[in-house]
């Protein structure tokens, strides 16, 4: 009987071990199906004729497989999108965490979650067919699909990841050092600047990393609203096709096993290591530097 | 002198105050002006017609039955799939390993599992499970990419809940004698569940809303037949939005289709949403 219990015993803590590590085979075969279906289109176009390419046309003949465009139209919805949705961020998640009342928290908070809740093609649909009209008509532009709205959208939806994860940062900041502040005479903007943004800096920079690393992977928003022309966008107001975008708008019509499959699968692996990198960052970054505790004061 | 720098750094406080004020209401702003143009737009296409019949006249007409029923069977497989799997992974964390670098490394594979692009994860279950597996595109495939897809949020949801259980719970199980095991599956376990329940609900609420990683592994533009098998082939909400909004036969004139197609989405998601902020609250009041 005792035995038998044991056995039982080391028979789940085995199981549960092997268990644990689900999440890194699920990574390594994700990785290990990119390279495998990807790595075909490097016989064809050399990894820098692919990388900084200037042209995409993947249906030619002969094709253009040069993602340089594609990588550009990334970049700049990712850089305008971040540009819109840091400040928002950070600003939302300071007046969380230092002014507003436990009342309006309440309410302010679920609106965060709803909008992080919200399903992107319905984002996607909305800057489809309400926001581009609109930009349309006061900027007076033959389309309302481009980079700026489609940055947009997305700072949108990188706001409430931004928010909830520097609210956090900001609100596990001892309580001891705004007291001192206060009690050297500082007013509470003073404390806020001055004291408890340098100490959640490290909560913060993760946050803004995991924010930005969404907008690079984001697909359905920027497929609906980007616009979908596969050039280095001249202006605010282009058309831009990023990675992700490209990726679902084309899938569907590549042959199996063809040479627009293989790139199109190669885009994924260079997204995929753009997002592990930036992932990798954030997580350096919270652990490099672990928020001072009371203890340490 | 002084008094009046006082009066000052006052000022600009209450100034700076308000910019963040602005900030959090220019967000409350904004999913109200989405939720005010998909609701009104969408409600005049809701009947009973549009929920209970399948698209007609190339899906210019007729209802979205089976993208309602596509979604639900996608995303209670998935959740079938990851939370079972999720949970195994969270009790390992939380319950069975020891602080170091595997555990460290284990943590960090997660974390970058939830980073990975939802399109990526398309890819993957196209390569694997549709292609290579044999699966073909199939509510099977979808299910298993939506269930790799969610499984980050559910063991993170997971542990946390195993971990707001008191540590004196287990302490009082081991002390009468129970091993590791029977105090995680008879008292740890219970204790949790309430708080994973949320989790689940929340991971539900998002896969049911995901698009890209269903576009190549389980949705079609259209089906006249509902799903027999896991290997059939099934219309999905989210996607049927982008097919009516990008590709649809008239795209002019189903406009009161894709609004109503969206409002469906968003009330399913938002009501599993506002289910889980509540209930969560109402289990903290409670502890």
């Amino acid at each position: 009987m005792a035995i038998s219990r044991q056995k039982k015993e080391l028979f789940m803590r085995m199981l549960f071990t092997l268990l644990g590590a689900t999440g890194i085979i699920i990574l390594t075969l994700i990785l290990l199906f990119l390279v495998k279906e990807g790595m075909p289109i490097f016989s064809e176009v050399s990894v820098t004729d692919f990388l900084f390419g200037k042209y995409w046309y993947p249906t030619y003949d002969p094709p253009d497989f040069g993602i340089l465009p594609l990588i550009a139209g990334t970049f700049s919805v990712t850089v305008i999108s971040s540009i819109i949705a840091i400040p928002l961020g950070v600003m939302t998640a300071v007046y969380l965490a230092e002014i507003a009342t436990p009342r309006i928290r309440g309410i302010v908070k679920p609106i965060v979650e709803l909008i992080e809740g919200l399903p992107t093609v319905v984002i996607g649909f909305f800057g489809m067919v309400v926001m581009a009209p609109f930009l349309q008509r006061i900027f007076d532009m033959p389309t309302g699909l481009n980079l700026f709205n489609a940055s947009i959208m997305l700072a949108f939806m990188s706001v409430p990841t931004i928010c909830s994860i520097s609210e956090d940062a900001i609100y596990s900041v001892p309580q001891e050092m705004r007291e001192a502040s206060l009690a050297l005479g500082a007013t509470h903007l003073e404390t806020i600047i001055r004291v408890i943004l340098p100490a959640s800096l490290s909560g913060i920079s993760t946050a803004v990393i995991l924010g930005i690393s969404r907008a690079v992977g984001e697909t359905m928003v920027v497929l609906m609203v980007a616009g979908g022309a596969a050039m280095i966008p001249g202006s605010l107001f282009d058309p831009v096709r990023p990675m992700p975008a490209t990726i679902a708008a084309e899938m569907a019509e590549a042959p199996y096993q063809s040479e627009h499959y293989y790139a199109l699968f190669a885009i994924g692996l260079v997204l995929f290591v753009f997002t592990f990198a930036f992932n990798m960052l954030a997580d350096y970054l919270a652990h490099k530097h672990k928020q001072v505790g009371a203890a340490t004061l | 002198m002084k008094a009046s720098s006082i009066k000052r750094r006052r000022k600009k406080q209450a100034a700076v105050f308000w910019i963040l004020r602005g900030a959090a209401i220019v967000n409350g702003l904004a999913l109200f002006v989405i939720l005010f143009f998909i609701v009104v737009n969408g409600i005049s296409a809701i009947n009973w017609e549009f929920l209970s019949e399948p698209p007609r006249n190339s899906m210019t007409e007729g209802g979205i039955l089976p993208c309602i029923v596509g979604t639900f069977l996608l995303s209670f497989g998935s959740l079938l799939v990851a939370f079972p799997w999720g949970v195994a992974t969270a009790i390992y964390l939380s319950e069975y390993a020891k602080p170091g670098p595997w555990v460290r490394f284990i943590r960090l594979g997660i974390n970058n599992l939830a980073g990975v692009p939802s399109v990526v994860y398309g890819l993957f279950g196209l390569a694997l499970f549709v292609t290579a597996m044999g699966m073909g595109v199939s509510l099977l495939a979808g299910m298993l990419t939506l269930g790799a897809f969610i499984l980050p949020l559910i063991i993170g949801t997971a542990e946390e809940a195993l971990r707001s259980v008191p540590q004196t719970y287990r302490e009082a199980s081991l002390g009468l004698g129970a091993t590791k095991w029977q105090t995680v599956y008879r008292v740890v376990l219970p204790a949790a569940f309430p708080k994973m329940l949320t989790g689940m609900i929340l991971g539900l609420s998002r896969v049911a809303g995901e698009t890209a990683p269903i576009m190549f592994t389980a949705a079609v533009f259209y089906t006249p037949e509902m799903p027999t098998s896991v290997f059939s082939d099934v219309m999905a909400l989210p996607y049927h939005i982008y097919v009516l909004a990008t590709a649809g036969t008239n795209i002019e004139e189903t406009r009161h289709l894709q609004y109503g197609t969206a409002l469906v989405l968003m009330a399913l998601v938002f009501g599993m949403n506002m289910f889980s902020i509540w209930y969560r609250s109402r289990i903290q009041k409670r502890t």
